[in-house]
This record gives structure tokens, sequence and C-alpha cells, in this order.
């Protein structure tokens, strides 16, 4: 009985902290496109890069999250990609996305069976360190971020047969992000030390010396044409554990924002070759919608 | 709060009278040493922004639409209760147009005494650009101009935001 009034006690204890916290909350702080955008592993960034931003639209009073889902379409494959995410505090950032490489007609020419999919759960989670991508227009110091992308792919016996030392990984990264207002620019540089084979869709590391981290690095440039509307480039090299000619990666976007709670991103994408199927080059669109 | 409330009382009945307090319309305030850089930004060279933003006419109508939009925001109305806007207009009008090397002085406190005790958040701070943007917007001011200004008052979040 005593048992079960504390925890009853506990309870509504918590029920009325939760409460307290919610009211003191402040949703969609932030200004427009300042949480950037959802890339395709779930990190609050660019699309193919993760940048220094914490997602979403709160600030360190607040929270934010969203929902994204993500398609890339190439002439012999389809990428998906689905997820959550949020930001606490403008100061940590969780995320988990779900990937799917479909390899549609091409399966049966790689011997894998028409529409074999590849899947790959991750999870994400990033820290803002020191400095603030819109308020320190006056100093050099970037916003930095530091983040950990845990990977678990879904297709280990395919991925073996390819080469591929594991079906999981961890990518460990470090981005700097910038909005340069006097010029309406957005930069974003990230270091990422990997193993990944196509992100981890084809697992992590090659045979024999290919099995070691290796440090790619990812770079974004936009330029904002209204509070709603960046346009910019990005740029992502990877590693070729698995002599499959992998090749870095390239986008034109353009990210509308209709509002704090949904926002657009279109690209000209360039994913190159991928497993052995050369000019992979496509639409990609992603829509995210959250607080 | 009860310090504002304090504050407001001791302004309102014994406080010394500021001898260049002699604009129309505004409460007497404690005095204070004037300077420019109270501004807290490097104004532009040449006349290149202040044409943008249409001279001090410009400016002045994007300072009152800025307080006005604030006003009715209720997520920052009441940040504003018990200021003395008359005030506020008139020294955001001078940081501004002494910012975009109109030619005038600001003499108004610094940014750090300005905001002091009023308890403002990141999210208060971001409402007030979110509303100079829509100004700015009326007043047909191009995009790249206004975040140039933008640039220089952004570093002000850290004399504004209480920590």
């Amino acid at each position: 009985m005593r048992a079960i009034a504390l925890a009853l006690g506990t309870t509504l204890a918590m029920v009325g902290w939760g409460a307290a916290v919610a009211d003191e909350l402040r949703p969609q702080g932030k200004l427009l496109l300042t949480g950037g955008v959802t890339s395709i592993e779930g990190a609050g960034g660019g699309g193919l890069a993760s940048w220094a931003v914490i997602t979403g639209y709160g600030t360190r009073e607040g929270v934010g999250a969203n929902a994204h889902a993500t398609v890339v379409t190439l002439p012999d494959y389809q990428f998906r990609a689905y997820g959550v995410s949020a930001g606490i505090f403008d100061r940590v950032e969780v995320s988990y996305t779900r990937q799917d490489f479909d390899t549609q007609g091409t399966g049966a020419k790689l011997g894998l069976g028409k529409g074999f999919t590849f899947h790959q759960d991750v999870v994400g989670m990033k820290v803002k360190l020191v400095g603030d991508v819109v308020y320190d227009q006056d100093r050099w110091l970037p916003q930095i971020a530091v983040g950990a992308q845990y990977k678990k792919t879904a297709k280990g016996g395919v991925i073996a047969f390819l080469g591929g030392q594991d079906d999981e990984g961890v990518d460990y990264y470090v981005a700097a992000s910038r909005v340069l207002l006097a010029q309406s620019l957005i930069v974003s540089g990230t270091l990422r030390a990997t193993k990944a084979n196509q992100t981890g869709l084809l697992g992590f590391g090659g045979p024999g010396a290919k099995d070691d981290y290796s440090l790619q690095f990812e770079g974004s440039a936009g330029m904002l044409l209204s509070k709603r509307l960046l346009v910019g480039a990005e740029y992502r090299t990877k590693p070729n554990n698995l002599g499959l000619k992998e090749d870095d990666w390239f986008d034109l976007f353009v990210a509308y924002a209709v509002n704090k709670s949904v926002s657009v991103t279109a690209a000209y994408a360039d994913l190159g070759t991928i497993a052995t199927f050369k000019g992979q080059r496509g639409l990609y669109l992603s829509l995210q919608a959250g607080f | 709060m009860i310090q504002a409330l304090i504050l407001a009382a001791a302004l309102a009945t014994g406080a010394p009278e500021n001898p260049s307090a002699t604009h129309p319309g505004e409460e007497t305030v404690e005095p204070y040493a004037q300077s420019n850089a109270h501004a807290a930004a490097k104004p532009f060279e040449g006349d290149a922004m202040l044409k943008a933003f249409h001279g001090r006419d410009g400016i002045s109508r994007v300072v009152d639409e800025l307080v006005d939009r604030s006003l009715t925001d209720p997520r920052i109305s009441q940040i504003f209760e018990a200021h003395d806007m008359v005030r506020l207009r008139r020294t955001l009008k001078e940081q501004f147009c002494y910012i975009l090397n109109g030619g005038c002085d600001y003499t108004g406190r610094d940014m750090r005494a300005a905001h002091k005790d009023l308890g403002i958040q990141n999210a208060d701070f971001n409402a007030l650009v979110e509303h100079l943007q829509v100004a700015m917007d009326r007043e047909k001011i191009a995009f790249r101009d206004q975040n140039r200004f933008l640039a220089k008052l952004a570093p002000m979040q850290r004399q504004a935001v209480e920590r």
C-alpha cells in the first residue's frame, strides 16, 4: 500500500514537474532556417552533410523536434530515408533515421534479386560545444559541434559477400557552421571519421587494410535569397573500402521554409558510382515537419 | 519584477532630473554618461546603407513599425510594459541612424544597462528580429542590405539576453 502511494506520489510529482517544464519551455524561438534542415543521416544540416546546428526551432530556453521523409530517385536505384530528431535547449541533438536503399530492377542484375533493399538504422547524437551560428557575427569562431552516428545495417550476409567487415559501425564527426549575415551566406564544414561504405548501407570496412577509420570531409555553402529560401551546394568525400569505385557525393540544393513547421528541400544529387553502376544522378526531395 | 517596480517607483518619485532629458513626452531618467560607444556597433562607412534605408525618414518608419509590431505581439509585449515607449522609439531611431552612418549620435544607455532586469530570452530577441525583418520588408529594403544591418545587431544578443 505504501509502495503504491509512493509510486502514485512520485508519478504525480513527475507529471507536475513535466507540466511546469512544458510551461517554461518556449517552442519555435529560433529564426527561420537557422536550425538547418534534416540530412540523410537524420542530423540537422544540409542534405548530404551534417552541420553544427542543433535541429529544430528550440532556443536555449526550449526544445524542437522534427520528422522528415527523404527520397532520392536515381537511374538504377531509389534511396529513401525517414526519421525523427529533437533539439534540446539548442545544445544537444538526438535523432533516429531509417534508410532504405532499393535496388529495384538493378537487384536482379547484381544477382540480389529484383527489388532487393538494403536497410540501415542510424541513431545520432550531437552536442554543440562553442560559438553561435547566428549571433557571433563579430567573432571569427563558428558554431562547433561534435557528433556520433551509430549505424546498423540489416543485410549482413550480402555485405559480407561484398567484402564488408561489419554490419554495424559508428561515425564520429566534428562540424563547424556559420551564417555570414553580412554576406547572406551559410557555410559549414565537417570532418568525419568513418568506416562506412555508402554511408553504411553497404556495411563497414573492407578487405585487408581497408578496415580502418578514415577521415572524410563534408562541405556546404549556401546563399540566403530570402528569410525562407536558401540555395547552395554540398560536397562529401567517402572512403572506397570495398573496391567498388565508391565516389564522392555532390549536390545543388534549394531549401524552402514554408514556416517554422514545414520545410522542403529539393536537390540535384550526384552520387556517382554505386555498386558498380555508374552515373547515379537524380532528384533529391525532402520534406520536414516539426516545431 | 520587484526590482523593476522599485525602480519604477523611484523614477516616478524622487529621482534627480537629468538635465539632458529635455525630450517632450519622456519620463525623466537618472543621469548617465552618454557615448556613441553605447550603440554597441561600429557604424557603416559611406552613405550606401543610409540610402538603402531611405534616409532618416526610412529609419524612423522602420523603428515605428518594429515597435508597433512588438507591442502587439503576445510573445514579447509584456517586456515593454512599464517602459517609456516615447524614449524607446527615440533612442532606437538614434541607434539605427548612428549605425547606418546617418549622422546621428546615440544618447541612450549601453546595451547591458538598457536591457537589465527585463528577463529577455533568446526567443524574445529573435521575435524582435522577426518584427524588424517585416518592418524592413515593408520599407522595401533589399534583403541583402537587411542582413548587413542585422549582422551589426546580432552580437547585441550577448548583452540583451540574460544568462
